[in-house]
């Protein structure tokens, strides 16, 4: 500790391009910084305040891993400031430090995240339960756990920024809450003592959970590990389906079969474009997209240079609604969330997963 | 005046979002108030989420023997029966009230196997008493604020069409001056972050609730928002300050690498077996136990390493010695030339047990340094030193209504920003449930001051452009020096002559290097505009930060006696007529100026809470008497009845 040899040669200085600029227009601008031993971006970005660059705006606050201020996009990839350890980094490399794209820019690496605080004051507050008192509530260590996933959050908006629903579709923000305020409409829906009953509904109607076609972008930048996709995106998307599920549609959907093909899909805004799934293709791995170099990419692990697909309304009937709240869905069960074309067990070399604590 | 001042109007207005903040502005719109949050930073990112242990209160879950008085009891020892009586026993006596009270905003805390609120043991507490949420109380305390808080917006929302009618958060927002109409509180003017464009709140009360001063020293735990904002506002609007010479340092931060410098590496590490070592790899604590310490003590490595396989019949390891004295070690061995190269020294465990037993014992420590530092603590050492952790000190307010003291009405502080609840050292634990019990307090009190108001205070146009000039000056002159080259010296005069262990000599070295800066400062120039210009925020907060590093050196050489986080290198010992002493600060134009104030003396049944013989080690022999002819009275009183 303390002498590492690697970098005795080097005159200790690093390469940087971090934008600067104003909602009016800014760029990249080269940076020659001295990094020593031990530093993360942020100490580097502090350096260039305290010397050649004393109006870098950047937010931070507690350097620690623990308040989520300092998101920033770090070679194009959206990360804390203060938990990137220049280590990380080949000793030639360029580092990039862009400001997170989802969000307007105020300035330099400063975003109006206020999106973020509009969306949490749409979601329905904690219901308390009438009858209790309170220091009357009883609730056991496993019931509050799966809650307290979600409640490790330290609002980074990361998922936010990453997820491609809203990352370069700015209409799309209207309806769509994003993958942070899943997980707390997933948190209330968990919570032992909340009052009410329509959590997974809300967020179906107007979280706009549908619009979400489970990437896992979200969980892989996700600080904290949570695993936003898992535990509280698809436990929400499998129940809102329960829900609508209802013994009488099943008996009319017997009688009744009707195929999805040739239905008309519903587009909303321009980016939401529409969709048919082509029965008896393979499962997709790109977000339902079945776009084959989105195909390819997708299989390959996160590309964080790909194009991504754009998000997609489901296929559905002349009315505009879901085949699954009709009468007239052709399955004597509720749907897959993960699609209709795909069997389980997944053929192994198609899977898609990386574990969080993986490359540590 | 050319320029534009964006103006609300408010009943009472917050200023600080961490958890005294958000409590008091509950209260305070809880009891009808139009109520404005001020935050430094983003809403949801203030300093309580760094709290980890949790918020001690005397529910009795886990141990049913525990109660306020036994909750009451401890904080007066832990700080060294320097306390505000009062503000001890309401905070003992309502904790646990407002912890329930989170649980119905959504909080989900630990369980007990009988689905109560799991407490857990810490330092000082005799029984199981901090709730908690594995180690992140903090982020649960302020998300459930937070959470509360939107919800009272959506209540109004439906009620009045708007989220914000009743309540409404200014985040990235700084206030740079209160402003008064005569000695009464009239509002508050400051700037927003994002930007740079001027802000005016008119309101007739004010809650500060702006946390700790951390930020004036090089080695700290504390974020970039800790530099006395709050203190500096109530010396300047008329209040007073006291115990600002208390400040606690943890004995072992890290130090390395410098990305984490300052940031907490727990104590449980050094109960587990870490042994700290000089650059010489010398054992160095066997050199500093001191002679009250000596009978509880190992002399020898071998008879240290004993205890922690059998505590029965060998003494503790000296690296087990409390926390003061583990700090001063330190310090001596870096001073004398045999630190790390970072500057501290090194907490081994890697060589005491095995990797596998390390990382099952302290899964955050293993966890925290592996991906903080790259430093995997099972294979070698950490370099720790002391860190500045919390101030003690603070505005000095009225127990029950948490009102400032001093020549101004309607000024209120809560949290860390006020003072006496500790007395000269804090209990880990008891700050999260401080927040919650005089957070609220302030809130209230603040609300009924509103309410009894016969005439609303005004705002003097001169006040408003003198503050704009006073904001806009760091601007507009080209030839000052950077605020971060004067952060940097100011951290290192504080750092170095009013840190850790104090000399009389090196505390009027310090009043003279403070005098200079604050010549210094005056002419500080940032460069940029207004939009998020970090510059310039920094420049106008080294004013306050400079202003309450004076208050600290000036109490730190007026007391002559090292007790809890004072600690005189010339004055070692405790000294019991320093006890009844409180040092206030107070602002004459400009200047502070220090006066002696009698701490308030316990009522009688609180006294008859501890036996004679600990109080023997605190109080003099006159005040002795006085409790000695209390108990006496008692005695007969029995006897008649």
């Amino acid at each position: 500790m303390g002498t590492s040899s690697a970098r005795d040669e080097s005159d200790g200085t690093r390469q940087f391009r971090i934008w600067r600029g104003d909602a009016d227009g800014g760029g990249l601008r080269d940076y020659r910084v001295q990094v020593n031993e031990g530093e993360v971006v942020l100490d580097v970005i502090h350096r260039l305040q305290a010397t050649e660059a004393p109006d870098l705006a950047c937010r931070w606050n507690c350097k620690a891993g623990k308040c989520g201020s300092c998101s920033v996009e770090i070679n194009g990839m959206p990360k804390l400031a203060c938990m990137t350890r220049m280590s990380t980094f080949a000793e030639d490399e360029t580092v990039s430090v862009t400001p997170l794209r989802t969000f307007p820019i105020v300035r330099d690496l400063v975003t109006d995240v206020s999106f973020n605080y509009t969306k949490a004051r749409e979601t329905p507050a904690f219901a308390p339960p009438p009858q209790l008192a309170p220091g009357e509530y009883r609730m056991q260590q496993v019931d509050v756990e799966r809650s307290q996933e979600f409640r490790k959050c330290i609002e980074c908006f990361l998922c936010q920024d990453t997820c491609h629903v809203i990352r370069d579709h700015e209409p799309n923000k209207e309806a769509f809450a994003g993958p942070r305020y899943f997980i707390r409409a997933a948190e209330l829906d968990m919570h032992p003592l909340d009052a009410r009953t329509d959590r997974q509904a809300y967020a179906q109607s107007e979280q706009g959970l549908g619009f979400c076609n489970i990437t896992k972008c979200c969980t892989e930048v996700c600080p904290e590990h949570i695993k936003i996709t898992d535990n509280a995106i698809i436990p929400m998307k499998e129940r809102v389906v329960d829900r609508r599920y209802d013994p009488i549609v099943r008996l009319g959907s017997k009688i009744f079969r009707r195929g999805q093909d040739g239905s008309p899909a519903q587009g909303g805004e321009q980016t939401v474009n529409t969709a048919k799934t082509p029965t008896g293709a393979v499962h997709s791995h790109a977000g339902g997209s079945h776009d084959q170099r989105a195909e390819l990419e997708a299989q390959r692990g996160v590309n964080w240079h790909r194009e991504v697909p754009r998000p997609s309304m489901p296929a559905v009937d002349a009315k505009g609604k879901l085949p699954l709240t009709e009468l007239t869905f052709d399955r004597p069960a509720a749907p897959s969330p993960f699609g209709d074309d795909v069997k389980f067990p997944l053929p192994v070399e198609n899977l898609n997963f990386a574990h969080p604590q993986q490359d540590s | 005046m050319t320029e534009r001042i964006e103006r609300h109007h408010y009943d009472v207005v917050v200023i600080g979002a961490g958890g005294a903040g958000l409590r008091a502005a509950i209260e305070a719109r809880l009891a009808g108030k139009k109520t404005a949050i001020i935050s430094k930073s983003l809403f949801g990112k203030a300093h309580t989420v760094m709290a980890e242990g949790g918020a001690a209160a005397a529910m009795g879950n886990v141990n049913s023997r525990d109660n306020w008085q036994v909750h009451f009891r401890d904080t007066m020892r832990g700080g060294k029966f320097l306390n505000n009586f009062r503000m001890a026993e309401l905070h003992a006596k309502e904790a646990p009230a407002r912890i329930w009270e989170l649980e119905t905003y959504g909080a989900l805390f630990d369980r007990t196997p009988d689905g109560r609120i799991s407490q857990r043991n810490f330092g000082g507490h005799e029984y199981p008493r901090l709730a908690h949420v594995g180690d992140r109380t903090g982020l649960e305390l302020i998300r459930t604020l937070q959470q509360k808080i939107v919800s009272l917006q959506q209540e109004d929302k439906r009620e009045f069409g708007s989220y914000d009618a009743r309540i409404r958060v200014f985040a990235e927002t700084t206030i740079t001056r209160l402003l008064l109409d005569g000695d009464r509180i009239a509002g508050a003017f400051g700037y927003y972050r994002e930007s740079g464009d001027f802000v005016l709140f008119e309101a007739p009360s004010v809650v500060l609730a702006t946390g700790g001063v951390g930020r004036s020293y090089k080695v700290t735990s504390n974020s970039w928002e800790y530099t006395g904002d709050g203190h500096a506002l109530a010396l300047r609007s008329g209040a007073t300050l006291i115990n600002m010479e208390f400040l606690q340092f943890h004995p072992t931060g890290m130090v390395w690498p410098p990305s984490v410098k300052g940031i907490l590496v727990t104590e449980s590490v050094r109960g587990d077996g870490g042994v700290l070592k000089n650059s010489d790899g010398k054992r160095f604590m066997f050199d500093y136990v001191p002679d009250v310490f000596r009978k509880q003590y190992a002399e020898t490595e071998a008879e240290a390493d004993r205890w922690y396989t059998d505590p029965d019949n060998n003494r503790r390891p000296p690296e087990l010695l409390p926390r003061d004295e583990v700090a001063r070690a330190i310090n001596s061995e870096v001073k004398a030339g045999r630190g790390t190269p970072a500057g501290g020294v090194y907490l081994d465990i890697a060589s005491r047990l095995p990797a596998e037993e390390i990382r099952r014992r302290l899964p955050s420590m293993y966890h925290q340094f592996k991906e903080l530092a790259d430093v995997d603590i099972t294979a070698e050492p950490m370099e720790v030193g002391p860190t500045c952790h919390y101030v003690m000190g603070g505005v000095e307010v009225d127990p029950d209504s948490a009102r400032a003291f001093g020549h101004v009405h309607g000024l209120f502080a809560a949290g860390e920003v006020s003072g006496g609840m500790h007395g000269s050292n804090r209990l880990g634990g008891n700050s999260l449930s401080d927040l919650l019990v005089f957070g609220k307090r302030a809130g209230g009190h603040a609300a009924t001051y509103v309410e009894k108001l016969a005439a609303r205070p005004k705002v003097a146009l001169g006040e408003v452009e003198a503050a704009v000039e006073e904001a806009l000056a760091p601007l507009t002159r080209e030839t000052g020096e950077s605020p971060y080259a004067l952060q940097q010296d100011l951290q290192v005069v504080m750092g170095d002559l009013v840190g850790i262990i104090r000399r009389r000599a090196e505390l009027q070295d310090a009043l003279a290097r403070l005098a200079e800066l604050r010549e210094r400062v005056a002419k500080v120039s940032a460069a940029g505009g207004r939009r998020y210009n970090p510059g310039w925020h920094l420049a106008l907060d080294l004013q306050n930060m400079l202003l309450v590093s004076e208050c600290t050196a000036l109490a730190a050489l007026e007391r002559e006696e090292s007790r809890g986080g004072h600690t005189r290198e010339d004055f070692p010992a405790m000294d019991p007529h320093w006890r009844s002493v409180n040092l206030v600060c107070a602002l004459d134009d400009d200047r502070v100026r220090l006066t002696r104030k009698p701490v308030p003396a316990m009522r009688p049944e609180l006294i008859g809470l501890f036996d004679r013989g600990e109080l023997s080690k605190y109080l003099t022999d006159e005040e002795l008497n006085d409790v000695d002819a209390l108990a006496t009275q008692a005695d007969a009183a029995e006897v008649v009845n």
